[in-house]
């Protein structure tokens, strides 16, 4: 006799969605991120990350950016790099992600999604 | 508890230096590294890689490690001597324990106190967050479109009362956000691994995967699809239904239509975050039917002889006589 287990319900969570929308403070990309107040401004004077300066003269950040300092975290930490190695492959990833969306951009506008002959005719 | 055989999985001896371990590293995570690698399955082999590299630089850890003994890769073992020390008396059970975690258990004990691990509760006092993680899931164009609820499942690790982390599989459900794109994160906020002696749990974090549809095609907001045309409705015009995410609409194809030209429907491609919607680019792509009876033949060479277009016009300038 085989005695079936009980199904796990799933929890409900909210989540948060780290978009271009919604906004966080250099200490919220800091706690998130485990890189410290120096590496991400850092980050920012090279352009990598950008503030946004709100009414009350405040500084915050689209929380996408957190997905971009975790990077720069793992980056960090997996090749051992320091301030100036960071923020250089960071930027240099960023680049490559921005030619990617380009080139999807590009192949999504094509007919077949691809470059072919029969799509020759003018748009 | 399965041997990982650290190793192996940096292709050196065991005895190799510090210098050749850290060698052997940074050429596969050149390869491997999540961020920078496209192979497909290069964040478990770098998961894998960078483990055994935390590992065996740290000449403590290392020295943990190799009391171990040798084992087979994948090999069922208990382990045995200091490592375990600290656990045969309390009765501990191994069997579902993760290597990895028990390493990082052993380092987070080892930091979390003066003495080291083993000497009792000195180390028990200092927090300890638990470790964040990463999961892809896959998500379909409609739900991007409506906003949907998703079930993820993750084994977390959780510490039993010795300390020891066992895998535990947890389910969450969550809302994929109406315009969510490709590649973006949801973060879960203390849904990752458990904080020892008080620490903050890690958060759990989910990379949406837009799984390639077979209509549409995505830039940003912005819908593409191809509109196959038989030749007399793109010269006559046509009207044409088509579906799109939010419902099928009929569509006026003007008179005179050429391949390639792109007609838009305002507001029928996806959602953007701030409640935007994007548009539905339909790519007219004219088909010509694989075989023709007698009679089409027939009507063809009748069309083709009244017709008197001739699309090439502008290549008579460069004829320079024929071979």
């Amino acid at each position: 006799m085989t005695s079936k287990m009980p199904r796990q319900a799933p929890e409900t969570v909210a989540a948060v969605w780290l978009n271009e929308t919604q906004f966080c403070t250099l200490d919220d990309l800091a706690q998130l991120s485990g890189l410290s107040l120096a590496e991400l401004k850092d980050l920012i004077s090279v352009g990598v990350i950008e503030a946004k300066s709100t009414d009350d003269d405040h500084v915050i950040f689209q929380q996408h950016y957190v997905v971009v300092a975790r990077t720069a975290k793992r980056l960090r930490d997996d090749f051992e790099l320091d301030h100036h190695g960071l923020a250089v492959a960071v930027h240099l990833l960023q680049r490559i992600q921005e030619l990617e969306g380009q080139l999807s951009s590009a192949q999504a506008q094509l007919m077949h999604g691809r470059l072919s002959s029969d799509a020759a005719g003018d748009a | 508890m399965k041997y990982t055989d650290y190793y192996a999985a940096l292709g050196v001896e065991r005895n190799a230096t510090k210098a050749e371990i850290k060698q052997a590293y940074r050429k596969l995570a050149h390869k491997y590294h999540p961020d920078i690698s496209k192979d497909k399955d290069g964040e478990s082999k770098f998961k894998e890689i960078a483990e055994a590299y935390r590992t065996l630089k740290d000449d403590e850890k290392r020295a943990e490690y190799d009391q171990l003994g040798v084992h087979k890769a994948g090999e069922e073992f208990s382990p045995r001597g200091d490592f375990s020390r600290q656990y045969e008396d309390a009765d501990a059970s191994f069997s579902d324990v993760d290597m990895a975690d028990l390493m990082a258990a052993f380092a987070a004990a080892r930091q979390g106190g003066a003495q080291g691990h083993g000497q009792g509760q000195a180390r028990q006092q200092r927090p300890w967050p638990g470790q964040d993680f990463e999961i892809e899931e896959p998500v379909t164009l409609e739900q991007v479109y409506t906003g949907a609820e998703i079930d993820v499942s993750i084994s977390v690790p959780e510490h039993d009362e010795h300390g020891l982390a066992h895998r535990v599989p947890r389910k969450f459900r969550v809302k994929v956000p109406k315009g969510a794109a490709d590649g973006q994160r949801l973060r879960l906020p203390g849904k990752g691994g458990q904080g020892l002696h008080g620490g903050k749990p890690g958060d759990l974090y989910i990379v949406m995967r837009v799984l390639p549809h077979p209509l549409y095609r995505v830039d940003g907001k912005e819908l593409f699809m191809d509109l196959p045309l038989a030749p007399w409705e793109a010269v006559l015009g046509a009207s044409v239904k088509i579906p799109t995410l939010g419902g099928t609409v009929e569509m006026r194809v003007p008179p005179g239509t050429i391949n390639g030209r792109q007609l838009r429907l305002a507001k029928r491609g996806l959602p953007g975050p701030d409640e935007t919607m994007g548009n539905l680019h339909v790519v007219v792509r004219i088909e010509v039917p694989k075989e023709v009876t007698a009679q089409q033949r027939e009507l063809y060479e009748k069309l083709a002889a009244e017709a008197g277009f001739n699309p090439r016009t502008h290549f008579d300038k460069f004829q320079r006589g024929s071979t």
